[in-house]
């Protein structure tokens, strides 16, 4: 199985590097971008029998290491 | 007193710790390997250097938050082991939960490297005691991911509690309240961006750092 974690800036959390891409798309001509976020995606190759079993054990993954749950926030995805 | 820096891959100011503290302390500090599993039990004091630990992957600090030398590193402050870190050390001792908040990146999104001054918020505490009678300090910075984030609730308890000892009087990084260095609520652990341990010879520009060790040194 593949989980793949989506991880990104709490809602609220400044995120200067997004701001600075969003004022780059405009800057190209991207009048209809009003902001932008930039976060990580990791994928992770797991062995396990089903995919709620995979997702508690992604969960403890990010709790542990891959957030930070102080300012991150994250989103599990698991395939196959 | 016997004093030991930890040194992580890529940490890149641990050489200055250790001369800072052979300054103080007039005795040479361990080094110990990121994979060592034990602070040994004679170590007074312990500082978690500046650097790249682990290439910044993850994030600043998060790999060697979670090494085994910190494992045992976080037991021992847990029961009142002074440690200090400076720069990445302040972002791995964050990472660990011993100091509350995060680092991220500086709000400007540049590198910052230039010396920076500082005010003495709070010279009655373990790290600032040698400084009383002292308001303003200058130590270099030089970090990508300086800019200290934590809820209100918690900077206010911060503030409150006088667990704010430094603060930039010029900030460098977008810090929330101008927040330059903290330490835990038991006192031993601290944490900061700037560099007291680049600031103790005449050849690095100043000599402000010195006593930051001599406070922390001569509580033990």
């Amino acid at each position: 199985m593949k989980a793949i974690v989506h991880i990104g800036l709490k809602p609220g959390v400044l995120d200067p590097q997004g701001r600075a891409i969003a004022r780059s798309l405009v800057d190209l001509g991207f009048d209809e971008v009003s902001g932008a976020r930039q976060g990580k995606v990791i994928e992770i190759d797991i062995s396990g029998k089903n995919a709620d079993q995979a997702r508690e054990s992604v969960t403890k993954m990010c709790e542990k290491l891959l957030a930070n749950t102080v300012i991150e926030s994250y989103r599990i995805d698991i395939e196959g | 007193m016997k004093t030991a820096v930890i040194v992580f891959p890529a940490s890149n100011c641990d050489r200055d710790a250790a001369m800072a503290l052979e300054k103080v302390t007039g005795r040479a500090a361990e080094m110990i390997w990121h994979r060592e599993t034990e602070i040994p039990s004679d170590i007074d004091f312990v500082v978690i250097p500046g650097g790249f630990s682990y290439g910044d992957y993850l994030r600043c600090g998060a790999i060697a938050s979670r090494s085994p030398i910190v494992k045992d590193l976080v037991k021992k402050a847990e029961s009142g082991l002074p440690v200090a870190g400076f720069c990445n050390g302040f972002q791995i001792l964050a990472e660990t939960g011993l100091l509350p908040g995060a680092l991220m990146r500086n709000k400007n999104l540049k590198f910052v490297c230039r010396p920076e001054r500082l005010q003495i918020t709070n010279a009655n505490t373990r790290y600032t005691s040698a400084y009383a009678g002292t308001e303003e300090v200058v130590f270099p910075v030089a970090h990508h991911d300086g800019n200290y984030f934590a809820d209100d609730k918690t900077l206010n308890k911060l503030e409150k509690e006088g667990r704010i000892l430094f603060k930039y009087a010029d900030n460098p990084n977008g810090s929330a309240r101008d927040i330059a260095g903290i330490c835990n609520e038991a006192g031993n652990v601290f944490g900061m961006m700037p560099h007291p341990e680049r600031a103790i010879d005449p050849q690095h520009g100043g000599t402000d750092g010195i006593n930051f060790f001599k406070s922390i040194i001569e509580s033990i």
